[in-house]
C-alpha cells in the first residue's frame, strides 16, 4: 500500500494548478459549500456518510500539524500540578515542600470515588503548595514541582499488572490508581464510566476518534502512532463493561489513521472501525452515538442507558499503555497550532508544563492575539499563559489578532434567518433562546426551550450572521437558572 | 509579546457570512430584474426605482438619526425594502405617491417596531398596501410594456404634483400606437374575461403588470441563485409555489375556461415575485423548518383563494401579510423536536 494513497490530500498547499483552480471555484460556489459554510445539503446526498443531522463546516487548519509525528518536550524549570485538574473532588497532596519526589512517583490522592490520584511528571524537588493560576479563572492549590534537570528522568514506579489474571473490580481500582481521566477534554475520572448505573447494560463499546475541533491532531496522532496501545485499552474496557462490540469513529479527513486500525484489529475480536463525515461538533458523545448507531441518548439519561460507554482514544490508549505496566498519568500529547504559532506540531507534554514553556518552545508569532485552551471551538480563552497543561488540555490554539475578528465585528439584531436552527446539532432553537434571554427569561428558556440539553458546542454563535454570542448567552442563563434553583 | 492576550468566550471561530453581506446579495439578486423592468418600462420605471430607494434610505436615516443609535443604512436592508416597493408598482405611478409609500414602508413598517429584526411584516408590503388604499386608482393604472418610446418620454403620471390626481393616461395610450392594448393585466383579463394570455408571454415577461413582476423566468433565476448563494431559505418559495399551483389545480380541472391553469397561476400578476422576494423575507417569516413550509403553503393558497374568489385581481400582497401575522404562532406550533426527546416536549404557555 503506498503512502499517498492513506494520507489526506494536503489542503491549501501551493504550487500545482489544481489547488489554483480550487481556490478560483471557491469563489462562484455558494457559501454554503464553502469551507467555513453552512452544508445546507443538496450537493451533499449523493455522498451517504455515517453521520448526524446539522452541525457545522468549520476551515479545520489540521493540515498543518496532522502529519506532524509526537515529539517529546523537554522538561520546563518547574512544572505546576493544580489539584482540581479533573471533574469531581480535588486530590489531596501526598507530599510536604522540600520532599524529593521520583517521575511517577503518587504525589497527591484521591479524595472519594469521583476523584483520581496525581503523579510526580518529574523527578525533581516539591517546591511549594500554593495558589496558582487557572484557565478558569480563580487560583486554586497547586504543587509546584522543581525539576532536577540533569536526572535521567526514569520513571522509577513501576509496580506492574498482569490485567489478565485481574477481577473488574481490580482493573477499575488499577484505573482509577493511574489517574486517569477523559483526555479528550472533559477531565472527567475514566473509572467512574466504567460503573455504569445499575439500570444499565452495556453492549457497545464507542471509541472516539473523530476530533471534529479544528486545528487539533492529538487523537489522530495517537491513533496513528500508538495503535497497540489502543488495540488493548480497547480490549480491556470490553472485557470490564461486558460489552459485545467496540466501534472506533474517526471523521473521514483521517482515513490514514482508520486504514491503520484496521490493518492491526485482531480478527478473533468484534472491533471495528468505521469512517464518519467530518463535521463539527462530531465528536460530542451524543453525535457519535446518532452518527454510528442511528440512537439518540434520551434526554437527561446517559450514554449507558443506549447500552453505550464513548472514550476518548487517547484515554484508551494510556490505559492501554499505563495499566500492564501499573504507571500513573505523567504526560499527555497536546497539539500546538494555530495562526499564531512559528511551529505548529504535536507534543508528548509533562502534565503541569507551563503554557509559556510550550508556547515559547514553538515560536509565537507578534501577531498574536489569543491563547485558547482545548480547541477554537470549545476551548478556553487564557488571561494568563503562565497556566500550566493539565490532564484534560488536548490542544493550545493562538489566535492572531485579526482586524475582521468577530469582537469587533457590530452585533446585529436577529433576523430570523434560521441559520443557528440548521447548525444545532441537538435541534434547538437558537434565535428564540437568545431573544428569551434579551429578554432575561431565563426559566422560560429552560421549561420551554430545552435550555438545559445545550453543551455550548457553539455552533449557532459559529454562523449566526448577526454576530449575537448564542453560546454566551446560554451560559449565561444556564448559572442563573442553577443559582435560582440552589 | 505577550502582553496583549485578550480573553474571549468560545466559539473562537466564526463563519465570515454575516446579515450586511446577506442583505447585499439581495441586492444584487434585484439587480436584473430592476434592469429589465426598465427595458420593459423605460424611464419612468428608472425613476420609480430610484424614487423608492431613496425615499426608503432617508427615513431609515432619519429614523436611525431620531433613535440616537448609530446609523441603520449601512445595513442595507433600507435598500432591499426600497427596491420590492418599487417593483411591485405600476410603472407609471406617480412618484410623489411611491415616496409616500416607501415611507410608510420604513416608518411604520419597520422603524417603529424597532427597526431591523424586530418588525413583523414584510415593511415593502405595509408600503405597498397603504398606497394601495389611498390611492385605488392610480395603483391599478397599467401602461403597456416596450411602448416604443419608453426611453424618451415619461408615462404622463409619473411627474403627477404632489396631492393632485394623476390625469387620465388613456389618451397618451391611444397615442403611442401600441395593438391590441386592452388596458388590462393578464391577471384581470383572465379575471373578468377568462382570456387566458399565453403561457410563454408571462413566463418571460412579455405583458404589462408591475414593474418587476412580469418575468417568471428572470426572477426565478436570480431567486435560485439567492437561494444557492444561501441567503434565502429555499423552502419559502418552494412551498408558495406549491400552494397555488395545487389550490388552483382542482378548479383547473373542474372548469377550464372559467379558471386559471396551474401555470399560468404560477407566472401571472406578483406571485412569482412575491414567493421569492417578499415572502421569503427573513425577519418576518417562521424561523423553523416545517414553519416554513406551513406558512408557504399558507400564503400561496390563500393568494389564489383571493384571485378566484375575491374582489381583487391580485391577492398575493394581503396572502403574504396574513402570513406574516400567523408567523410567530406557526413558529411556536413548530418547534424542533429536541434530540432524545423522550414525549414531546412542548412550551407551556
Amino acid at each position: 500500500m503506498s503512502n499517498g494513497t492513506s494520507q489526506d490530500p494536503p489542503k491549501g498547499a501551493g504550487g500545482t494548478w489544481r489547488p489554483m483552480i480550487a481556490r478560483m471555484l471557491a469563489g462562484l460556489r455558494p457559501a454554503s459549500a464553502r469551507p467555513g459554510g453552512h452544508g445546507s445539503g443538496l450537493l451533499r446526498i449523493f455522498r451517504k456518510r455515517k453521520t448526524f443531522p446539522h452541525g457545522i463546516y468549520p476551515v479545520e487548519h489540521k493540515e498543518w500539524t496532522a502529519d506532524k509525528p509526537i515529539r517529546r518536550l523537554p522538561f520546563a524549570p518547574v512544572l505546576v500540578l493544580p489539584l482540581a485538574q479533573h471533574r469531581g473532588a480535588p486530590s489531596q497532596p501526598l507530599v510536604q515542600v522540600g520532599q524529593e519526589v521520583v517521575r511517577g512517583e503518587p504525589i497527591a490522592r484521591a479524595a472519594g470515588f469521583v476523584s483520581v490520584p496525581m503523579h510526580a511528571p518529574a523527578t525533581g524537588v516539591i517546591q511549594a503548595i500554593d495558589l496558582a493560576p487557572t484557565p478558569e479563572g480563580p487560583k486554586t492549590m497547586a504543587i509546584y514541582l522543581k525539576v532536577y534537570q540533569a536526572d535521567p528522568q526514569q520513571v522509577l514506579f513501576d509496580t506492574g499488572h498482569d490485567i489478565d489474571s485481574m477481577t473488574n473490580e481490580e482493573v477499575v481500582a488499577a484505573v482509577q490508581e493511574a489517574g486517569l481521566v477523559g483526555l479528550g477534554g472533559a477531565a472527567f475520572p475514566s473509572h467512574v464510566k466504567l460503573m455504569p448505573p445499575k439500570d444499565a447494560v452495556i453492549d457497545t463499546v464507542i471509541v472516539n476518534g473523530c476530533e471534529c475541533e479544528p486545528y487539533l491532531t492529538c487523537d489522530h496522532r495517537v491513533m496513528l502512532e500508538q495503535t497497540d496501545a489502543l488495540l488493548r485499552g480497547i480490549r480491556l474496557i470490553m472485557r470490564i463493561t461486558g460489552a459485545k462490540r467496540a466501534i472506533i469513529g474517526v471523521e473521514d479527513n483521517k482515513l490514514n489513521a482508520v486504514d491503520q486500525i484496521r490493518a492491526k484489529l485482531p480478527a478473533n475480536l468484534p472491533i471495528t472501525a468505521e469512517a464518519v463525515e467530518s463535521k463539527y461538533p462530531q465528536g460530542a458523545e451524543k453525535m457519535l452515538i446518532k452518527s454510528l448507531l442511528g440512537k439518540e441518548v434520551p434526554v437527561g439519561g446517559l450514554p449507558a442507558h443506549v447500552g453505550v460507554a464513548v472514550f476518548n482514544v487517547g484515554t484508551l490508549a494510556q490505559i492501554g499503555d499505563l495499566l500492564p505496566k501499573g504507571r500513573g498519568l505523567i504526560e499527555r500529547v497536546v497539539t500546538v497550532s494555530g495562526p499564531a504559532v512559528a511551529n505548529p506540531g504535536n507534543f508528548m507534554v509533562p502534565i503541569g508544563t507551563p503554557v509559556r514553556f510550550l508556547l515559547n518552545h514553538v515560536g509565537i508569532k507578534p501577531t498574536l492575539g489569543q491563547v485558547i485552551l482545548g480547541g477554537a471551538m470549545m476551548g478556553m480563552s487564557v488571561s494568563s499563559i503562565d497556566v500550566p497543561v493539565t490532564k484534560g488540555v488536548s490542544g493550545i490554539v493562538a489566535l492572531e489578532r485579526d482586524e475582521d475578528d468577530p469582537a469587533r465585528r457590530q452585533v446585529y439584531p436577529c433576523i430570523k434567518c434560521g441559520e443557528c436552527l440548521k447548525a444545532c446539532p441537538i435541534n434547538l432553537n437558537p434565535s428564540m433562546l437568545g431573544e428569551l434571554a434579551q429578554a432575561r427569561e431565563y426559566g422560560l428558556m429552560a421549561q420551554g426551550y430545552n435550555l438545559d440539553q445545550c453543551f455550548e458546542c457553539g455552533s449557532c454563535a459559529y454562523v449566526c450572521p448577526s454576530n449575537i454570542p448564542l453560546t454566551q448567552y446560554f451560559r449565561i442563563a444556564k448559572s442563573i437558572n442553577r443559582e435560582r434553583k440552589n | 509579546m505577550v502582553k496583549g492576550i485578550e480573553i474571549r468566550t468560545s466559539p473562537h471561530l466564526k463563519r465570515a457570512l454575516n446579515v450586511q453581506q446577506i442583505m447585499r446579495s439581495v441586492v444584487y439578486a434585484m439587480l436584473p430584474i430592476c434592469a429589465f423592468a426598465i427595458w420593459q418600462f423605460g424611464l419612468s420605471a428608472a425613476l420609480l426605482l430610484a424614487t423608492t430607494t431613496g425615499a426608503a434610505v432617508a427615513t431609515e436615516a432619519w429614523f436611525s438619526r431620531l433613535r440616537g443609535a448609530g446609523n441603520t443604512v449601512a445595513d442595507w436592508s433600507a435598500v432591499i425594502t426600497g427596491i420590492l416597493l418599487g417593483l411591485t408598482l405600476p410603472p407609471g405611478f406617480p412618484l410623489w405617491m411611491a415616496a409616500v409609500a416607501a415611507f410608510v414602508g420604513i416608518g411604520l413598517g419597520k422603524a417603529l417596531f424597532g427597526g431591523l429584526g424586530y418588525n413583523v411584516m414584510n415593511p415593502a408590503l405595509i408600503g405597498r398596501a397603504f398606497v394601495q388604499a389611498a390611492f385605488p386608482v392610480a395603483i391599478t393604472t397599467w401602461t403597456p410594456a416596450f411602448a416604443p418610446s419608453r426611453f424618451v418620454e415619461l408615462i404622463p403620471t409619473t411627474l403627477t404634483a404632489p396631492f393632485m390626481r394623476p390625469e387620465s393616461v388613456t389618451d397618451w395610450i391611444a397615442g403611442l400606437g401600441v395593438d391590441s392594448w386592452t388596458g388590462a393585466t393578464p391577471l384581470a383579463m383572465q379575471k373578468f374575461q377568462h382570456i387566458e394570455t399565453p403561457a410563454w408571454d408571462t413566463f418571460a415577461g412579455l405583458v404589462s403588470g408591475s414593474a418587476g413582476e412580469t418575468s417568471a423566468l428572470l426572477i426565478l433565476v436570480c431567486g435560485l441563485w439567492l437561494a444557492w448563494r444561501g441567503c434565502l431559505d429555499w423552502r419559502i418559495p418552494a412551498s408558495v409555489l406549491a400552494g397555488a399551483a395545487l389550490t388552483a389545480l382542482p378548479f383547473w380541472l373542474v372548469d377550464p375556461g372559467l379558471y386559471p391553469s396551474p401555470w399560468f397561476v404560477l407566472c401571472s400578476g406578483g406571485l412569482m415575485l412575491a414567493a421569492w422576494f417578499m415572502a421569503s423575507d427573513m425577519v418576518a417569516s417562521p424561523v423553523t423548518p416545517w414553519g416554513a413550509i406551513i406558512y408557504g403553503v399558507f400564503i400561496g393558497a390563500l393568494t389564489v383563494i383571493i384571485r378566484l374568489f375575491g374582489g381583487l385581481v391580485e391577492g398575493v400582497m394581503y396572502a403574504i401579510l396574513l402570513g406574516n401575522a400567523a408567523g410567530p404562532l406557526i413558529s411556536a406550533w413548530t418547534q424542533p423536536r429536541v434530540y432524545g426527546a423522550v414525549k414531546k416536549a412542548r412550551a407551556k404557555s
